[in-house]
Formats: structure tokens, C-alpha cells, sequence
């Protein structure tokens, strides 16, 4: 593990990452930091994390040969990490139950989050309510509306869900609303952030609380085609899916990293949330990171067709391995991740997530220029069911 | 010695605490801002505190969010702000510190942003998200600004120490576990915090954050150096705005009203 990657003792990654946030909030990111060092190789806490994980969430999930797909674009061989298989559908679940068994061990009694297309929502009321814990989700207002299967699961799992009117009304907002909540509920409450974003040391727990994903790929690659792959694929909103596939495989040189942000209605036009692409270095939400901003430093409204993309931010660890050049990352249009969310559906009877769609996209575009002996393993990160309504609406269709 | 400096060590001599309001930059206009901090500084106040607008103000509450947004409708930025208080610099010396989030000084370059201040004359900075261990770049950079350092009512003693160490002007102690807004009283624990900072330190300290009312204000004086109001004016100032652009002096005049009566306990 290179040096920066492994030791990120102050949580830098490189020049980004830190902790940029009120001295108030201070106090509660060391006490995290403390018990994050004292559970993380605890065998305890691993076995409980590890014992949810293939009871709860049904881990291992499969690494799926999608054969017609393959067949269809004519080029590298695709494979599916099918997270969207996961217990309530997507990868999210993975990160919120390790954070609430370190809550748990804290003795903190209430859960608050963050959720832009609802899934960290559903998968923190979820955790929430299997331990016990009061739980409050802030979820911004166009999201909320937008979202409104999802508002309605978190509720069934007894969470109370807060619609964020500030700002653009979306995850944006609703980061800046879970924060000032946890600000001023401080020595009861656990934020259980749900990208690998944030102050540190989220980003390093959110990081490791979803590399399975990539663990279980690379195994499961070497089983069923002897090799690693080529390429990794995966969407970026704040990079928690696409960190938990990418890090495992960091070291090996030859693999490719390609991370997919949403260009909305185009990277040229404002109607986007492509950081890395458009954005500048700045702090946002308490780190170091490409930043999508004015020229006044003042955040920019983000767009995105997918609500869990919509983020002017990202994880400082990717915008440390596209410093160094160890990942690549590109953009896919609303009008092609609808166009890959339909592919996907007809060439492999899987209805997958927005999100997920944008990383299928890429891929539609990347397999047909590769060679047949090669390797693409893609993130499939959650299932769509949540964006039918989206979907139905974008095709003019009336449900 | 700095204006801020020497405004509170003519104030202790007079056995006197400082009232420091806070100002929007911009809100509801630049022009009116500098007529603010002119008619603050006539009601008594004794260092002004300059908002500078942020789309993210993550320690803020609704009240001080509102005001942010209503500057931010006419996109007043840094270069603005150095200039106006660069015209308020030929009719007052009154000290004017800047408070605003690290992406807008990151953005604008912390170098240009020492050396924009020494040039028009502000002289010092608070910057609630930057806090010790990310502040460091910008002290080494700062000779003549003072680095304002918060201290939360949570803050642990180990830190209250460094902090307390590396502390410039004032010590601005966070009056509640909490985002800014008006606040119901002053709790309790916030006087044993500033003893406990002042037993460490020479600097004087301002509490700030809830401090809303007059008898915030006269109960904060009995310990600290200074009381910081921030809400209550802006809630003032808003709740006049409908004055706008008829009455001019009757708006500018109400603000003035509030800081009176806010300082009268002082006095
Ligand atoms: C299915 C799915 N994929 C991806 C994301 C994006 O988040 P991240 O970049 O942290 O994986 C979300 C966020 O809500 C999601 O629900």
C-alpha cells in the first residue's frame, strides 16, 4: 500500500481529506477516531460486523457474468458485482451496518444521516431499527419528492424523515442539515455519514466498511477467470461504491480504475455534478476535494437525473488517485444513463439503480473498444426500483 | 500593538467589556452596510464582526442563513467586501474583523487574502470550520491579522491549553452547542468555561452564539471580555427591511436602536 493511501493518520490522502469543521464537532470526530482504532482489528467486532453481513445483508453477493451484454457490445467480457442483490438493495447497507455497530459500542442511543436518493436513508433506518436506535433522516425537499418510495420505507422502519428546504434542496443540503443537527445534539448522537466524504475519519471508516465489495470481486474474478480484470467501473456521487471496489485493487498496477460522475444535461451547460471534471480544489462539508464552485468559492447547484449522484463534492481519496493518476474518471449524461438503465433491463432482466445506470453507460461505450479476452468488472451498486417513477416520467409513460 | 488589541486593553482599563456585533456583509446592500457599521460604532459598539456570504454556512442557524442569501442575490464577494472596508477605513479606526468559511479565502488564496486585509485594514479573521490542526498555513502566513480562535463549550482541556497558546486578539468562546440564533439564556456552563480559559491566557475573551438579549449581554460582561450579538441584529434588521428604499435613516436607525439597547447594560 502506497505510503499516502495507507497512512492517512492526520485522514489525508495526499492534499485532500482533513477536517474542516467547527471546533464543536471536534471533540466528537476524535472520540469516532478513537473507537474506530480501538474496534477496527478488534475480532469481536469483526465477527458481529461479519456474522450481519452473510446472515443480514446475504454477502457474499454474486460477481455476475452479464453474457448477453457482452454478447451485445462485442468486446470485453462484463461482469456485475451485484450489490444491488444486497438486503434493501444496495450497497449502502454495507457502510451503515458497520457504523452502527461502532455506535453501538459508543453507547450513543439516536442515528441521524444524510440521504440524497434515499438509500442511505432506508439502509440507516434499517440498521437503526434492528438495534434499537431513534433514527432522523435529512433528505432535501426536491428530493424528497422525487424519492417518494423511499421516503415512505424509511418511514415504515420507524425513521423520522426531514425534508431540508435550504440551498438547492438536495444531498448538498441535507449534508449541511445532518451536520448542524449533529451539532447541536452532539453528546447523544451518532451521524452515520453515508459516502466516503466528510471530515476525517469518515472517509477511511466509510472506505473500509465498503471494501468488501472489492475483496469479494477479486476473489471471485480469480475463481471464475483464472486473472484480475482490466477494468474497475463504477458511478461516483461521493464515491463510497467505487472506493469500496477500487481499494483492494489499488496495488495491482495493471488494473485500470475508471470512476462515472453524472454530467446531467452535459458537462458544458450548468446543469450537472461532474467534479472531477468541472470542479476546482476546495472544502466542502468539512474536506479537502475537487469542489464543483463558483468563482466566489460559493458551492455550485449540482444536477443530476439521479438523486444519489447529485453531490458538488467528492470523496478526497479519489481526488487523490486522479492527482496521481492511479484513477481515471469520466461523465455520462441523464439521456445516456436512461439509455443504459433500459439496456440492462432488456439484455439481462436486471432493473438497475440511476446511480448504477450512469457506471453501465461507460461501460456500453468502453467494452465494444476493448478486446473479447478482456476484463470489465462493473459495480452494479443498487437495483432501480426506486427510479421506475423517474423513469416512467422521463418515457412520458403514466403510472 | 493592533487595533484590537488596543481597543481591549483601553476598555479594561476603564473596567469595560466590549460589544462586538455582527454584521452581514452586504445584507441587504454594501452601501448599507458601511451606513451600519458607522451607526454601530455611533450606538456603542466597540469592534464589528463582517460576515462574508457563503452558500454552505455550516455553523450558522436560519436567522444569520437568511441575511447570507440575501448578499449572496447580489453575488457580494471578497474583492467587495476589501473595498468597502476600505471606504469605512477614511471615516472610522473602529477594529473589523471578517468572519466567513475556508472555501471562500482557500478560494480567493490565503496569501492575497493577509495581504488584501493588512492593505485596507482588517484586522482579524474568524473562521469557524478552520479550526487547530487545519489553521496552521494561514497563521504562518499572518503577521499584522489576528487569527481568532473559537473555543466550544465541549472543547477538551488539552486543547483549551494549545489553543489558548496560539491565541491572537481574542478568544471567542461558542456559547452553545450549537449553530448561531437567538437563544432562550446563557447556559450555565459557560462561565466556568472562559475561567478556564482565562486561567490559561492573558488574551481577553468574547462569548458569542445565542447571546440575544440585554441581560445576555450585562451576564456575559460579568465574566468575559466581550459579548458578541449576531441574530438579534439581523432579526432587527430584517424584520425592517420593509422600510427599504423609502427610509433610509428610519432603517439605518433602527439597527442603531438595537446595538443601544444591547450595550446599555455596559455602560
Ligand atoms: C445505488 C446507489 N449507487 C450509488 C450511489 C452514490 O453514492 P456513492 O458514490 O457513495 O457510492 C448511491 C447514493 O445514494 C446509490 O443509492
Amino acid at each position: 500500500m502506497s505510503a499516502e493511501l495507507k497512512d492517512n493518520v492526520k485522514g489525508l490522502f495526499g492534499e485532500f481529506g482533513g477536517k474542516y469543521v467547527p471546533e464543536l464537532i471536534i471533540p466528537a470526530l476524535e472520540e469516532l477516531e478513537e473507537a474506530y482504532d480501538k474496534y477496527k482489528d478488534d475480532p469481536e467486532f469483526q465477527e458481529e460486523f461479519n456474522y450481519y453481513l452473510k446472515q443480514y445483508v446475504g454477502r457474499a453477493n454474486p460477481l455476475y457474468y452479464a453474457e448477453r451484454l457482452t454478447k451485445k457490445l462485442g468486446g470485453a467480457k462484463i461482469y456485475l458485482k451485484r450489490e444491488d442483490l444486497n438486503h434493501m438493495g444496495a450497497h449502502k447497507i454495507n457502510n451503515a451496518l458497520g457504523q452502527v455497530l461502532l455506535a453501538k459500542r459508543m453507547g450513543k442511543k439516536r442515528v441521524i444521516a444524510e440521504t440524497g436518493a434515499g438509500q442511505h436513508g432506508v439502509a440507516t433506518a434499517t440498521v437503526a431499527a434492528m438495534f434499537g436506535m431513534e433514527c432522523e433522516i435529512f433528505m432535501g425537499a426536491e428530493d424528497v419528492k422525487r424519492q417518494a418510495l423511499n421516503v415512505f420505507r424509511m418511514k415504515l422502519l420507524g425513521a423520522k424523515v426531514t425534508s431540508v428546504t435550504d440551498g438547492t434542496q438536495t444531498l448538498s443540503d441535507a449534508v449541511d442539515a445532518a451536520l448542524r443537527n449533529w451539532v447541536e445534539r452532539i453528546d447523544d448522537t451518532f451521524y452515520l455519514l453515508g459516502s466516503a466524504v466528510g471530515p476525517h475519519p469518515y472517509p477511511t471508516i466509510v472506505r473500509d466498511f465498503q471494501s468488501m465489495i472489492g475483496e469479494e470481486a477479486k476473489e471471485q474474478i480469480l475463481e471464475q477467470e483464472g486473472r484480475l480484470p482490466d477494468y474497475l467501473v463504477a458511478c461516483v456521487g461521493g464515491g463510497s461504491n467505487a472506493i469500496g471496489l477500487f481499494y483492494p485493487f489499488v496495488e495491482d498496477k495493471d488494473v485500470k480504475m475508471i470512476g462515472v460522475e453524472a454530467a446531467g444535461l452535459g458537462v458544458d451547460t450548468d446543469k450537472h455534478a461532474a467534479t472531477m471534471a468541472k470542479g476546482r480544489k476546495g472544502v466542502i462539508h468539512g474536506f479537502k476535494t475537487y469542489v464543483l464552485q463558483d468563482d466566489n468559492g460559493q458551492i455550485m447547484p449540482v444536477h443530476s437525473i439521479s438523486a444519489g449522484l447529485d453531490y458538488p463534492g467528492v470523496g478526497p481519496e479519489h481526488s487523490y488517485l486522479k492527482d496521481i493518476g492511479r484513477a481515471e474518471y469520466v461523465s455520462v449524461t441523464d439521456d445516456e444513463a436512461v439509455n443504459a438503465f433500459q439496456v440492462l433491463c432488456e439484455s439481462e432482466g436486471i432493473i438497475p439503480a440511476l446511480e448504477s445506470s450512469h457506471a453501465i453507460a461507460h461501460v456500453l461505450k468502453l467494452a465494444p473498444e476493448l478486446d473479447q479476452d478482456q476484463v470489465i468488472i462493473m459495480n452494479l451498486s443498487g437495483r432501480g426500483d426506486k427510479d421506475v417513477y423517474t423513469l416512467a416520467d422521463r418515457l412520458g409513460v403514466e403510472l | 500593538m493592533s487595533r484590537i488589541a488596543t481597543t481591549f486593553a483601553r476598555l479594561q482599563d476603564q473596567g469595560q467589556q466590549a460589544f462586538i456585533p455582527f454584521l452581514m456583509t452586504g445584507d441587504p446592500t454594501l452601501e448599507l452596510t458601511k451606513e451600519l457599521v458607522l451607526e454601530a460604532e455611533r450606538n456603542g459598539a466597540d469592534i464589528i464582526e463582517l460576515g462574508i456570504p457563503f452558500s454552505n454556512p455550516l455553523a450558522d442557524g436560519p436567522t444569520i442563513q437568511r441575511a447570507g442569501k440575501r448578499s449572496l442575490a447580489h453575488r457580494t464577494n471578497l474583492k467587495d467586501i476589501f473595498k468597502l472596508v476600505k471606504e469605512i477605513r477614511t471615516e472610522s479606526q473602529i477594529p473589523i474583523v471578517l468572519m466567513g468559511y475556508f472555501n471562500s479565502i482557500f478560494n480567493y488564496g490565503l496569501e492575497r487574502l493577509i495581504n488584501s486585509c493588512e492593505e485596507v485594514g482588517v484586522d482579524g479573521l474568524i473562521i469557524p470550520d478552520l479550526p487547530m490542526g487545519e489553521d496552521e498555513e494561514l497563521r504562518a502566513l499572518s503577521n499584522e491579522v489576528d487569527i481568532i480562535s473559537l473555543v466550544a463549550l465541549n472543547s477538551s482541556p488539552k486543547r483549551i491549553k494549545e489553543l489558548a497558546e496560539n491565541s491572537q486578539g481574542f478568544i471567542y468562546a461558542v456559547a452553545t452547542l450549537g449553530t448561531t440564533g437567538e437563544r432562550g439564556e446563557v447556559s450555565k456552563e459557560v462561565k466556568a468555561k472562559v475561567e478556564e480559559i482565562k486561567s490559561l491566557t492573558s488574551t481577553p475573551v468574547a462569548v458569542g452564539f445565542g447571546i440575544s438579549k440585554p441581560e445576555h449581554v450585562k451576564e456575559v460582561a460579568s465574566f468575559a471580555d466581550g459579548a458578541i450579538v449576531g441574530s438579534a441584529i439581523i432579526k432587527r434588521l430584517e424584520d425592517n427591511l420593509e422600510l427599504l428604499p423609502e427610509s433610509e435613516a428610519e432603517f439605518i436607525n433602527s439597527v442603531g436602536e438595537i446595538v443601544s439597547t444591547l450595550t446599555s447594560p455596559l455602560n
